[in-house]
């Protein structure tokens, strides 16, 4: 009933608005002259506002940048987000250029060539050289974020040396929440399938496997040893989830069936990223970033970054698979 | 076809309202279902906005409109994700594609090109019908057990093929399939109709270089979809599959609600390459109407012909034909090989160029004009607007490295509304209120289609823009609140302006519902040309008739964009600043902008 009191209420306003418009615009085609079926003082009106919409747009995002620059992504956490970055500020460099001319272009002309009834607009159809100017500056642009943008995404999609040293993580994701493996002294994970899931086995390791048994299994957050690569295997045992690791500008999908990998190096502990953030209860999080179920709003694990020695100590305190 | 011997047949008021075989009637039919299905899509988006901007709080409306998917007026999550997926479904196959092209091709392709009719009246009448129909099951999927499909419009399995793992995946889902099914059938009927039509049933004169651009963009949208919609047909006939009868293309190693499934060996990975080998072009199928139709309003209203015919014309071929090849930039985190993800970002990043070209040739069309603001001269600006701020965010989301970061995230929200959703709304909005005289034979109301332009305008980037921000910070999409985590505890204010810009703007459109039904029965009469221009539609005479002209179709003589033509003299070719499509080519005249 309210419902329908409010509908009714709402339709009689727009009902009178529009009478009294109608008024208006009786009394305004009256006024002026009507020109293709605008009155001149209409069209007045609509090209002035072309001036002040581009005012008001173009303050409404600077405002948006003042009023919300500081909620961003602090500084990126990862070796390769510090180049990601840069890479996103140079595109920003040339995209919000080109944003600001063209409006100021397309409202400006809009205002300045309003309909004049004393004026003819010029019949000018066509000129190759101006296409050419505007297919070839883009064009130029372009090649430059290609080139930068595909050497980052190369380097950063290639998978750890093995022979190097680094941390190599399962990760896996399940309807809501998120398990870790750690590959243990040996370096190497062991077998895992969802047909061994059974009982405490929730990740699904494959207990005959030699390589499991030295295998550390963590749930609520992982730890990270700052300034060594760190090789995520990811997995996922019902639906698509996605690893979303913002603080490293890090992701990757999570694919039933399919093994997926990603790795970064951490480059500051999360101590370190409190005082830059200000935020005594600052943490890093790994969140689902792919629609999963009606949950998915809540799927996170804690991320901690610490150094190398306080990272192996936590390592050891943490259970081996055989022990379980 | 032969139209003619229909001519003086009376025709019962079922034929000629339902089953109308005539194309005015088709596309107008078109245009109140799509409508129809957008404001239904509208309120669901003000809906899950009123739970984003306040997150848990109850709400008569939420209740009013959703009953049990909302205990005390507080929407459940999963029911969240049902309403998202409804909203972007019906928002882009409903009101955008079938909505906007069954309109717009219907009622312009054989006005333009001079034909009577369709070259299949009954198939053009069957592609309505399929829509229809298929509109019914969308709607009537909302109120099936379980609730509606809830994967997300993209509907990637497992999440679409369990109802284990969300209850919309049951009978909500089966339904949503058969509804695309037979949408997809309606789409293929009436693209195939467009193109015959047009390569064959051309008017004497009517070359190819003389048809106006909103032809051209209604062909190659045509084309778009008959080489894409069908694979999105095969996509959705697996998924059937795997759902009904156990076969496993897209499902492998799932363990879920106890037990292990029987399925092995599929990848879901190979569904979102067929999804979206659609979803890409389909972003075009949905833009370049939009495209076609401002090109028109913009040149007719700034009295000057559209700068660069052949340039416009070349850019939407070539979108196009790149439209076909960067689906992989959807994917670029599904550990897809980095090769292709490096090709895919090239090709990407490639569609800039065309699209700059046409962003340039409309500012270069308003430059010199002696510009008319007309409610759709209004929304062409705006999608000009429009198409500029969503289109460089996609250099962004492009780049395959950047887009590690920010894929998924209300970034791609951002982007996609205001590139897409805005720009296809505005060349809607543009298109209704520059050929209503042609539709209805009256005329729009301009002062309220002047305060429904810059309201929604206004709101919409007040509701879009934002959300890039929100992107930055790193919030995902397609979550039912923000306010499990602490990283987003500053988002809430940023949320809460969206959802007041989306509610004032979903109250706008009602200055439009209103304009529409109100100038349809009462509006002033139109003259037959009230625009002064010079495409052949506007030849034909207001009241509609069956065969569309009279007497002969009229033969064309020049291309349609010689606004304010001069002789030497600095004077008005045909004494006014339009000359129509009919009018014979002078002694020393050149066609074609030369
Ligand atoms: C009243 C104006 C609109 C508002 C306030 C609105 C708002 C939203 C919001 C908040 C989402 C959820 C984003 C997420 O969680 O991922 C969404 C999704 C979506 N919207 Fe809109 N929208 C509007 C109009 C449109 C239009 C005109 C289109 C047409 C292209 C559209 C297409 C979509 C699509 C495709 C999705 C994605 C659905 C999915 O994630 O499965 N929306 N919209
Ligand atoms: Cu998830
Ligand atoms: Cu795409």
């Amino acid at each position: 009933m309210v419902a329908l009191v409010a509908i009714v209420a709402v339709l009689l306003i727009v009902i009178s608005a529009v009478q009294t418009l109608k008024i208006a615009e009786l009394w305004a085609i009256n006024k002026g002259k009507v020109i293709y079926e605008v009155t001149q003082k209409q069209n007045k009106v609509q090209a002035l506002l072309m001036l002040v919409f581009l005012v008001a747009y173009f303050a409404f995002f600077a405002w948006q940048v003042w009023k919300w620059g500081d909620l961003m992504l602090p500084v990126s956490a990862s070796e390769h987000g510090v180049v990601t970055d840069r890479l996103l500020n140079i595109t920003y460099a040339f995209i919000i250029p080109v944003f600001v001319i063209t409006h100021i272009f397309l409202f400006w002309f809009a205002y300045k060539y309003a309909y004049n009834p004393n004026r003819k607009a010029t019949f000018f159809s066509h000129s190759n050289k101006l296409e050419l100017v505007w297919t070839i500056i883009p064009s130029i642009a372009l090649t430059v974020l290609i080139l930068f943008g595909l050497s980052s995404w190369n380097e950063i999609m290639t998978p750890v040396d093995s022979e190097k040293e680094h941390v190599l993580i399962e990760v896996q994701a399940q309807q809501f929440s998120w398990s870790a493996r750690y590959a243990g002294a040996d370096g190497k994970l062991g077998r895992a399938g969802v047909e061994f899931i059974e009982g405490v086995n929730a990740m699904g390791v494959d207990i005959k496997d030699k390589n499991s048994k030295d295998d550390k299994i963590v749930r609520g957050e992982i730890h990270l040893p700052v300034g060594i690569p760190v090789q995520f295997v990811f997995r996922s045992i019902d639906v698509i989830h996605s690893a979303y690791m913002p603080h490293f500008r890090a992701q990757m999908n999570c694919v039933p069936g399919v093994k997926t990998q990603f790795n970064f190096v951490p480059t500051i502990t999360t101590e370190e990223m409190k005082k830059i953030t200000n935020n005594e209860d600052f943490n890093y999080i790994l969140l689902c970033n792919k629609i999963c179920g009606a949950a998915h709003y809540n799927m996170q694990m804690d991320i901690i970054v610490e150094s190398k020695e306080d990272y192996e100590k936590w390592l050891a305190e943490q259970k081996q698979f055989a022990e379980n | 076809m032969s139209a003619t011997h229909h001519h003086h047949e009376e025709q019962d008021f079922l034929f000629k309202y339902i089953f109308s075989q005539d194309h005015k009637m088709i596309s107008k039919q078109f245009l109140i279902t799509g409508f129809l299905m957008g404001f239904i899509g509208m309120v669901m988006s003000t809906l899950f906005r009123l739970q984003l901007g306040f997150p848990g709080e109850s709400f008569w409306a939420i209740d009013f409109f959703l009953g049990s998917w909302a205990e005390n007026g507080v929407m459940a999550p999963d029911k969240y994700l049902a309403l998202v997926t409804m909203h972007g479904t019906i928002m882009v196959f409903f009101l955008l594609t079938a909505g906007l092209s069954g309109t717009f091709s219907n009622l312009l392709i054989p006005l333009q090109i001079g034909a009577r009719d369709m070259a299949s009246g009954f198939l053009n009448m069957l592609s309505y019908w399929f829509f229809f129909v298929s509109s019914v099951i969308m709607l009537i999927s909302l109120g099936v057990e379980g609730g509606a499909a809830s994967a997300g419009w993209t509907i990637y399995p497992p999440l679409s093929a369990l109802p284990q793992a969300i209850p919309g995946s049951g009978l909500g889902m089966t339904l949503w399939l058969v509804a695309m099914a037979i949408f997809i059938a309606s789409s293929l009927l009436g693209s195939l109709n467009y193109i015959v039509t047009i390569l064959n049933l051309r008017t004497k004169g009517m070359t190819m270089t003389r048809l106006p651009l909103t032809i051209w963009a209604f062909l190659v949208t045509a084309i778009l979809g008959v080489l894409s919609f069908p694979v999105l047909l095969s996509a959705a006939l697996l998924l059937i599959f795997d759902r009904s009868f156990g076969t496993s293309f897209y499902l492998s190693d799932i363990y879920i609600g106890g037990q292990v499934l029987e399925h092995s060996g599929g990848s879901p990975i190979l569904f979102e390459h067929l999804f979206w080998f659609l979803g890409h072009p389909e972003v075009y199928i949905v833009l370049l109407p939009a495209l076609g139709i401002t090109s028109e309003i913009v040149s007719t209203m700034s009295r000057k012909p559209i700068f660069g015919y052949r340039a416009m014309v070349t850019s939407i071929l070539a979108i196009a034909f790149l439209s076909v090849i960067v689906w992989g930039h959807h994917m670029f985190v599904t550990g897809m090989n980095p090769f292709l993800g490096a090709v895919f970002t090239f090709t990407t990043l490639l569609i800039a160029i065309p699209s700059a070209v046409k962003v340039f040739n409309y500012i270069t069309t308003l430059w010199k004009g002696n510009i008319i603001f007309s409610p759709a001269m209004l929304f062409s600006i705006g999608l000009v607007s429009t198409f500029i701020s969503g289109g460089v965010t996609g250099l962004i989301l492009g780049d395959s490295a950047l887009d590690i970061n920010i894929h998924d995230t209300y970034f791609v929200v951002g982007h996609f509304h205001i590139v897409m959703g805005l720009s296809a709304i505005f060349g809607m909005f543009a298109g209704v209120y520059h050929w209503f005289p042609k539709m209805f034979g009256r005329m729009m109301n301009n002062t309220l289609g002047f305060f429904h332009f810059w309201i929604t305008i206004v709101c919409a980037y007040g509701v879009f823009f934002p959300m890039h921000f929100l992107g930055l910070a790193g919030v995902p999409r397609r979550y039912y609140t923000n306010s499990e985590f602490p990283l987003f505890e500053n988002m809430i204010d940023i949320n809460e302006l969206v959802t007041w810009f989306a509610i004032v703007a979903a109250f706008a459109q009602l200055l439009f519902v209103f304009n529409f039904f109100y100038s349809a029965l009462r509006g002033p009469r139109s003259s037959q040309n009230p625009w002064r221009a010079n495409s052949l539609e506007w030849t034909a005479p207001v009241e509609h008739i069956h065969g569309n002209w009279p007497g002969e179709i009229p033969e064309v003589h020049r291309w349609a964009y010689d606004y304010s033509k001069v002789d030497e003299n600095g004077e008005y070719i045909s004494g006014e600043d339009f000359i129509s499509q009919v009018v014979p080519l002078g002694p020393n005249e050149k066609d074609g902008g030369h």
